[in-house]
């Protein structure tokens, strides 16, 4: 028991949380309640007792259904100690809470119990499901679909697609590896020398990278294919080696207008593509297909022929099954093996296959929903339709259907800026640049020599020779002066402040000199002015050594 | 004593002063130079006590004793964080003497005009020391006297009132906001040009009251000038009042005659001269520019900052630091105002102990004083050898593991970079963000002193650790193991 040490954490932490909980709310906290997944297969639960605990924090209460949490791992007693209400079935959770949290969307006869001003939040794909939407927007219930959260910045820790993702893609590469024979990672044992595998990835979204990051940690020779160059910078930084196509990037879609998906590309663009996938077949021992287009069906990027091509024992899985797959010979739900022993891999629930992973971070992507939904922290849902994340999620209110929403007005990431090419110099522009720079500032120090040189010229005329002889001091001073500076360390300013300071004190001679005066008044400010270049004198010395003798060496 | 002696004195302080100042190219061979400067400064009060036409040896030694022993017990309790206001406190002094100084000169002066005028030889050759001198000046050389005389005033005044304005913002006493009487800079104008007037009329013999006139619109100038300047741009305006204090004993020197003080107040004044250009450059600003005060100069709408601050909590800090390998820090006044520069320097030990590469970043106007933060970090015995200037390190960025930024907004601001229309557009900043990771140390939400947006803040790889600077490290600190 894996959650024994847990538990008791938990228990611990609850009885601080539960203790001020109710008080700040006097009872009027909403209640949130879980419901075990109905849908054949499905694993995950939207509610963990780590989140359970956090929404206590927001003054809200939990519930969930008896065995709710069980195949993904949680016990019903984790969740009574979490101090979360376990309730017998279904119809009495929906009763019970206000607030209804949910992984798949709800059945029908799920939805046809929800009431009015209930909220449901979960998956809920509005655009394919418009008869179940219209049935739960009938009934007056609120309906927050994760699967509608905008794609920006602000909403990311919400963003429950992109956290499926990053699992599917991470399962995906498990998967593969689990149906391939080989090592991932080349190396050289007494027994001979292995090949690192060549994996290829196609399409660089969550999923995509998150394919990218676990095949390169297993150490295989990564390739990674996009239709958006801009990603390549973020394949390159995950270790793989982004495919180049030759191409025109006027003939590409700007991927920042589709709010970061890729969008249908040009004929002559699918074209190249194809055919360097082709040229890349018989290389690859495993490919991991994860390109989809909003809205449409996923574009067939891997024909039959370039199965044909791969070597016996590659792997491909498809991560676009769902949706009719990436690859000619997927089938959504089914690992085959086609004739030249090419396992093609079609599942669809690559995060219920890791219910706990999924259910931690999909509970949270709930959470923090919850959390933007209290703003105050007092266990009071506020549906402010105002705010862009929360319009765009919400497909049904107040018993109207509130989808599609309008366009936020936030964009989704920032439009990629054409990059300036900086042409490379010559070598002979670079030598006429600096040419010429030598010129000017030639000419400016000569310009600058005469100019101060008839200044001083004039005014020797009209000075006396007394004022010369200490002018010449004080413009070679001046000189000494600019050449000792500019080699003091940086780090060392301060304490040159400090002792510059204390010797410029040395104004204390001018006081020194007139102090044997004869007038009483030249006397007290003569005085009065050694004082206080003493103390400056005194103590920036002072101040200087105790600053440099703090400077050590390690 | 003879004169020759006297000067002779005056040549062997002059090189030990400049010995001094080059000394610190070095932290090590800095130790010695300070003893340089104070055996210069011995020589030089010694020989000018010894000289020709001293009188008062009583009252010199007193002052020196009673002004000395002040300035020693200052500088031993100074805490380092309040280094800045120390030295803005010293240079008014060194300006309040110029002007005693200056006007003593002035009544010299009168005197002996008043003595030359009544046509008594006897009083004018009673005369001894400097008094004597003046006496022997021909009348040219009265009227130089009396340019130098008024400049040393004027500037010793600006670096009075200046500096005390500048001491009261560094040391919170005068609110570090920039402000202006309503006018701005054109009273500024008007006190200057009402200077230059009293100076042609001072010259062409009006009497000691356009001395006393000029001194208060110096007073003036001073106050407002630094009003005007907000807090960030203090390293600028100390070392300018350092290189002023500088110009002042210069000019007095002019205006005695004493080769010494112009040797110094010129070494002391192009000193402060540098360390502004050395600011402003990392600013990149012009010095007008930072006079004026005030950020200026954007040519369109800023950037729009998109995302959020994301925060995380102490353990989530720990759990990075306990795993990365690389880590810089980046401190900045914040630390300071904090005083964590104790427990910077403890996470610091500890994570060095654990043989993870630890090392700061400093930029050039991070602090209130040029090279604040090294003598901080100094203090709390981070070794100076992994402190390293923004040049030495802004490119071992995308190596590191963790960046950490306590206290320092504008300095690690990418907009600097990435918006050409930001106010401080061009500014060299440290590209913290290049990091895998950043964390940034700061009290709340909110901008930095310029008030401009920072996107730092609101990048994918940077976390907010809210709170108090130094509470914060103290609680991370047991986390480290």
């Amino acid at each position: 028991m894996v959650y024994t040490r847990r538990a008791l954490d938990l228990r611990r932490t609850e009885t601080r949380a539960g203790a001020d909980a109710p008080l700040g709310n006097g009872g009027l906290s909403v209640k949130i309640g879980a419901l075990k997944e109905i849908f054949e297969g499905e694993n995950r639960v939207a509610m963990t007792p780590d989140s359970a605990l956090q929404m206590v924090k927001l003054g809200h209460r939990c519930c969930i259904e008896a065995g709710a949490g069980a195949k993904a791992g949680f016990a019903d007693a984790l969740y009574a100690a979490a101090g979360v209400e376990v309730l017998k079935n279904a119809k009495a959770v929906i009763e019970a809470a206000d607030v209804l949290v949910k992984v798949r969307g709800p059945e029908e006869k799920e939805a046809k119990l929800l009431r009015q001003g209930q909220t449901l939040i979960s998956f809920f794909w509005p655009a394919q499901n418009e008869a179940l939407l219209k049935l739960v927007a009938d009934r007056g219930a609120t309906v927050v679909a994760m699967d509608m959260v905008p794609r920006i910045s602000r909403a990311q820790k919400m963003d429950a697609l992109s956290s499926m993702a990053n699992i599917a893609g991470y399962r995906a590469v498990i998967e593969a590896g689990n149906n391939f024979g080989r090592f991932f990672t080349g190396q050289v044992t007494a027994a001979g020398k292995v090949p690192p595998a060549k994996v290829l990835i196609v399409g660089a979204g969550v999923a995509g990278l998150a394919a990218i990051g676990t095949s390169v940690s297993l150490g295989a020779i990564v390739h990674a294919f996009d239709v958006r160059p801009e990603v390549a910078e973020q394949i390159e930084s995950m270790g793989a080696s982004f495919v180049y196509l030759e191409f025109d990037p006027s003939e590409l879609p700007d991927g920042a207008a589709t709010g970061g998906y890729a969008a249908p590309s040009t004929p002559e663009f699918q074209a190249k593509q194809l055919a360097k996938f082709r040229e890349l077949a018989p290389e690859m021992d495993i490919v991991i297909t994860t390109a989809l287009i909003p809205g449409r069906p996923a574009p067939k990027l891997w024909t039959k022929d370039m199965v044909a091509m791969m070597k016996p024992g590659s792997v491909i899985v498809d991560l676009a099954a769902e949706r009719g797959g990436n690859c000619d010979l997927t089938i959504a739900d089914e690992k085959i093996v086609t004739e030249n022993g090419v396992t093609i891999v079609g599942y669809t629930d690559f995060p219920s296959r890791m219910a706990a992973q999924a259910s931690t971070l999909y509970s949270t992507n709930i959470r923090h929903m919850l959390t933007d939904l209290t703003p105050k922290k007092d266990g009071v849902i506020v549906h402010n339709m105002e705010d862009d994340v929360i319009r765009g999620a919400t497909v049904a209110h107040q018993g109207a259907v509130t989808f599609p929403p309008p366009a936020p007005k936030v964009a989704a990431i920032a439009a990629a800026k054409p990059k300036e090419k900086v042409k490379e110099p010559t070598p002979e522009e670079r030598r006429a640049a600096e040419a010429a720079a030598f010129k000017a500032e030639t000419r400016t120090q000569v310009g600058m020599l005469v100019i101060g040189g008839v200044l001083i010229l004039l005014a020797g005329l009209f000075t006396p020779a007394s004022f010369m002889s200490h002018f010449i001091v004080f413009v070679l001073s001046c000189f000494v002066g600019f050449q000792v500076i500019w080699n003091v360390s940086h780090s060392l300013h301060t304490p040159l402040m400090a002792v510059t300071n204390a010797i410029s004190s040395i104004i204390i001679l001018g006081a020194l000199m007139q102090i044997g005066s004869g007038n009483w008044l030249v006397i007290i400010l003569a005085a009065l002015s050694v004082f206080m270049a003493g103390i400056n004198i005194f103590g920036g010395f002072m101040v200087t050594r105790r600053m440099l003798a703090m400077f050590q060496k390690s | 004593m003879e004169y020759g002696f006297t000067t002779a004195a005056y040549v062997v302080a002059a090189v030990l002063f400049i010995l001094s100042l080059g000394g610190l190219s070095g932290q090590e061979s800095a130790k010695r130079a300070v003893w340089y400067g104070i055996a210069g400064m011995a020589l030089a009060v010694a020989a000018t006590l010894m000289g020709p036409g001293y009188g008062n040896w009583l009252v010199s030694l007193v002052m020196i004793a009673v002004g000395g022993a002040i300035g020693w017990v200052v500088a031993q309790r100074v805490q380092m964080t309040e280094m800045p206001q120390l030295v803005a406190a010293m240079h008014s002094l060194v300006g309040l003497a110029a002007v005693f100084i200056g006007y003593n000169t002035e009544i010299e002066m009168a005197g002996i005009a008043a003595l030359q005028a009544a046509g008594n030889a006897d009083a004018l050759a009673a005369l001894s020391g400097f008094a004597q001198k003046i006496a022997e000046k021909s009348a040219s050389e009265i009227a130089i006297l009396k340019i130098e005389t008024f400049l040393g005033v004027f500037i010793g005044a600006v670096t009075f009132t200046g500096s005390v304005i500048a001491y009261g913002k560094l040391a919170g006493k005068v609110d570090g906001k920039a402000t202006k009487l309503p006018g701005g800079h054109m009273l500024n104008a008007g006190a200057a040009l009402l200077s230059l007037i009293l100076l042609v009329m001072y010259f062409n013999g009006a009497g000691t009251w356009a001395l006393i006139i000029m001194t208060l619109a110096a007073f003036f100038i001073g106050y407002h000038l630094i009003m005007g300047i907000g807090g960030a741009d203090m390293p600028v305006v100390v070392s300018m009042l350092n290189s002023y204090s500088g110009w002042a004993a210069a000019a007095i020197g002019f205006s005695l005659s004493n080769d010494l003080l112009i040797v110094v107040g010129a070494l002391v004044g192009s000193s402060g001269a540098i360390l502004s250009y050395i600011m402003c450059k990392a600013m990149n600003r012009s010095f007008i520019s930072v006079i004026l005060g005030g950020f200026g100069g954007t040519t369109g709408p800023a950037m729009e900052v998109t995302g959020e601050q994301i925060a995380i909590d102490t353990d989530g800090v720990a759990a990075a630091l306990n795993e990365a390998d690389s880590i810089i820090i980046i401190p900045g006044y914040g630390m300071a105002v904090a005083q964590a520069q104790q427990s910077v320097s403890e996470l610091t030990r500890k994570l060095r102990a654990k043989g993870k590469e630890v090392r700061f970043a400093i930029h050039p106007v991070a602090g209130r004083l040029p090279g604040h933060m090294n003598v901080l970090l100094a203090e709390a015995k981070v070794p100076y050898d992994i402190v390293l200037e923004m040049d030495e390190i802004n490119e071992d960025f995308p190596s590191t593991d963790v960046a950490i930024v306590i206290g320092s907004n504008d300095i690690v601001n990418p907009a600097a970079q990435e918006d050409p229309n930001s106010p401080i557009a061009g500014m060299p900043v440290l590209e913290c963000w290049k990091a895998k990771q950043v964390f940034v140390s700061k009290r709340g939400q909110g901008t930095g002193y310029s008030g401009i947006e920072n996107p730092l803040f609101y990048k994918e790889n940077t976390r907010m650790f809210y709170g108090d600077a130094k509470k914060s490290l103290d609680a991370l600190l047991p986390l480290i193991d």
